[in-house]
C-alpha cells in the first residue's frame, strides 16, 4: 500500500521535502517504513514506548487517527497522512 | 429626482424585507414624505409631514447626518445615497463621523447598523501584542470593537518590527501595551483599550478573561496557550486560537463544550524540542494572514455571522500557498472538557510545561 505522507517544519528538515511516499498497511507500518529510510523520523512522532506523542497529531485524510484506530488505523491506496505538531508561536 | 434609500434591518419588515428602496424628492423632507406614501408603516416612524425627524432616528445623505447639512431642507441630486439609521435600544445613535467611518461595514446588509452596534458594544481580550496580536488588535480596532483588553508584559524590541504592525521604530524599549494603545488611538479613537502589562497567570487569568465576551489568542508559548485554553473553558468564553511558525500557521475557534486545545494537542512538547520563533524565525507577513483570520473569526462571533472555525483546524502553508482543513473533535477523554474531567481549576503551568513561565525578552 502506498500512501502520501505530508510533513511540516521539523520533519521537513529531516526528509528534505514536504511530501513523501510511504509503504504500509497501517499508520504504524508507514512510520516504520519512513524510519528505515529517514533514521530519526520515528522519535519525532512516537514516544519511547511506541505511542503517538501527545503534541503531534496524525491525520488520515482530514480525520485525526486518535479518533480512528490510532497507529493501527488501516490504510488504503491513495490515502494522505498529514503529520502535524503543535505550534506555539505568536511571533513575540 | 429618484433617490435610493438604505433601510436598516429593523425597518425592513416595513419595506417588504428590502434593504434598498427608491423614493422621489428634491429635498430630504420631500423624500421622507414620499417614502411615507409608498410605505405607510414607515410614516409613523419617520414623523408625519412637516414634523421634525424623531430624535432617535438619524438621516444621512452620502454619510453626512442631515443636521450637519440643511436638515429636511437638504437638497438632493441624482446619485445621492440616503440612509435611515435608528438608535438601537439602549444605545445612542451613531455620530455622523461613525456612520462615515464604518460605512463600508454598515452598508453590507449582513452587518448593517445593528452589526456595527454589536461590534461597538463588544469586549474582546487579545492575549499578546506581538506578531499575531498586532493585526488582531488593529483590525478589531478599525472595525470599531468597543473595548479591547490587551495582555502583554513585554517591551518593543527592534527585531519585533519586521512583523509587529502595532509598533514603530520610536517605540523601541516601550511597553508593548502602551505602544499598542497609542497606535490604536491614532487609528480609531472610539476604541477603549484596557492594557494589562503583566503575564497572564493561573492567579489572574480567570479574573481578566471573565470581563470579556471573546478571547483571541496570540500567545507565543505553550504555557500561556494551555492556560488561556483552560481559563476560557472554565469561564465559558469562546476562544479564537492562532499560531505561527516559520512559513506555517494554524487557526481554529473553540466554543466551550465543543472541543478545546487539549482535545487537539493533549500535551505540549518537552522544552527544547520545538524551537521558538525567536530561535527559528517567522515570515513577517505570516502573522498578518493568521491574525486577520483570527480577527474575522472574532467579528463573526460578535455579529453571529457565518460558520465559525469550530470543529476545524485551518492550516496555512505560505510556501505552497495552500490552506487545508482537518477535523477537530471534542475528546471524551479530555482532562478539561471531556466526560470525566480532572481539571477543575487552573493548574501550575510552569510545572506542566516544564519550562519557566514566559521570561522577559525573547520567547
Amino acid at each position: 500500500m502506498t500512501v502520501e505522507v505530508r510533513v511540516t517544519a521539523t520533519l521537513q528538515k529531516l526528509i528534505g521535502q514536504k511530501v513523501v511516499r510511504g509503504q504500509g498497511e497501517t499508520v504504524s507500518q508507514v512510520l516504520t517504513d519512513l524510519e528505515q529510510r529517514y533514521p530519526g523520523f520515528q522519535t519525532q512522532v512516537l514516544t519511547e514506548d511506541g505511542a503517538l506523542h501527545r503534541f503531534v497529531n496524525i491525520y488520515l485524510n482530514d480525520e485525526d487517527v486518535r479518533f480512528l484506530q490510532s497507529l493501527e488505523t488501516p490504510l488504503h491506496e491513495g490515502d494522505v497522512l498529514s503529520i502535524l505538531p503543535a505550534l506555539a508561536g505568536g511571533g513575540r | 429626482m429618484t433617490i435610493t434609500v438604505y433601510v436598516p434591518t429593523p425597518f425592513r419588515t416595513l419595506t417588504g424585507n428590502r434593504s434598498y428602496v427608491e423614493a422621489q424628492g428634491d429635498t430630504v423632507g420631500d423624500l421622507l414624505n414620499d417614502l411615507g406614501v409608498r410605505y405607510p408603516a414607515l410614516r409613523n416612524l419617520l414623523g408625519s409631514n412637516g414634523d421634525e425627524v424623531p430624535a432617535h432616528i438619524n438621516i444621512y445623505v452620502n454619510s453626512h447626518e442631515i443636521h450637519t447639512l440643511q436638515g429636511k431642507a437638504t437638497p438632493l441630486k441624482d446619485g445621492d445615497e440616503v440612509a435611515v439609521i435608528p438608535a438601537i435600544a439602549g444605545g445612542q445613535v451613531f455620530t455622523p463621523e461613525q456612520v462615515e467611518r464604518y460605512s463600508r461595514h454598515i452598508v453590507m446588509p449582513q452587518v448593517g447598523p445593528i452589526g456595527q452596534r454589536k461590534l461597538m458594544a463588544a469586549k474582546v481580550l487579545v492575549v499578546g501584542a506581538g506578531g499575531l496580536g498586532s493585526p488582531v488588535n488593529l483590525y478589531l480596532a478599525l472595525a470599531g470593537v468597543g473595548t479591547l483588553g490587551i495582555v502583554d508584559f513585554d517591551v518593543v524590541d527592534l527585531s519585533n518590527l519586521q512583523r509587529q504592525i502595532l509598533h514603530h521604530t520610536h517605540d523601541i524599549g516601550r511597553p508593548k501595551v502602551e505602544s499598542a494603545r497609542e497606535t490604536i488611538a491614532a487609528h480609531n479613537p472610539d476604541v477603549k483599550v484596557i492594557p494589562y502589562r503583566e503575564p497572564l497567570t493561573s492567579a489572574n487569568a480567570i479574573d481578566i478573561i471573565s470581563q470579556y465576551d471573546i478571547v483571541v489568542n496570540g500567545a507565543d508559548n505553550f504555557a500561556t496557550r494551555y492556560l488561556v485554553n483552560d481559563a476560557c473553558y472554565l469561564a465559558g468564553k469562546p476562544l479564537v486560537d492562532g499560531a505561527i511558525f516559520l512559513f506555517e500557521g494554524q487557526a481554529t475557534t473553540f466554543l466551550p463544550g465543543q472541543g478545546c486545545y487539549r482535545c487537539l494537542f493533549p500535551a505540549p512538547p518537552p522544552p527544547g524540542l520545538v524551537p521558538s520563533c525567536a530561535e527559528a524565525g517567522v515570515l513577517g507577513m505570516l502573522p498578518g494572514v493568521i491574525g486577520a483570520i483570527e480577527a474575522i473569526e472574532a467579528v463573526k462571533l460578535i455579529m453571529g455571522l457565518g460558520e465559525p472555525l469550530v470543529g476545524r483546524l485551518l492550516i496555512f502553508d505560505a510556501l505552497a500557498m495552500e490552506f487545508r482543513q482537518v477535523k477537530l473533535r471534542r475528546d471524551p477523554k479530555c482532562p478539561l472538557c471531556g466526560d470525566d474531567p480532572t481539571i477543575h481549576e487552573l493548574i501550575d503551568y510552569e510545572e506542566f510545561c516544564g519550562v519557566p513561565f514566559p521570561a522577559h525578552g525573547e520567547a
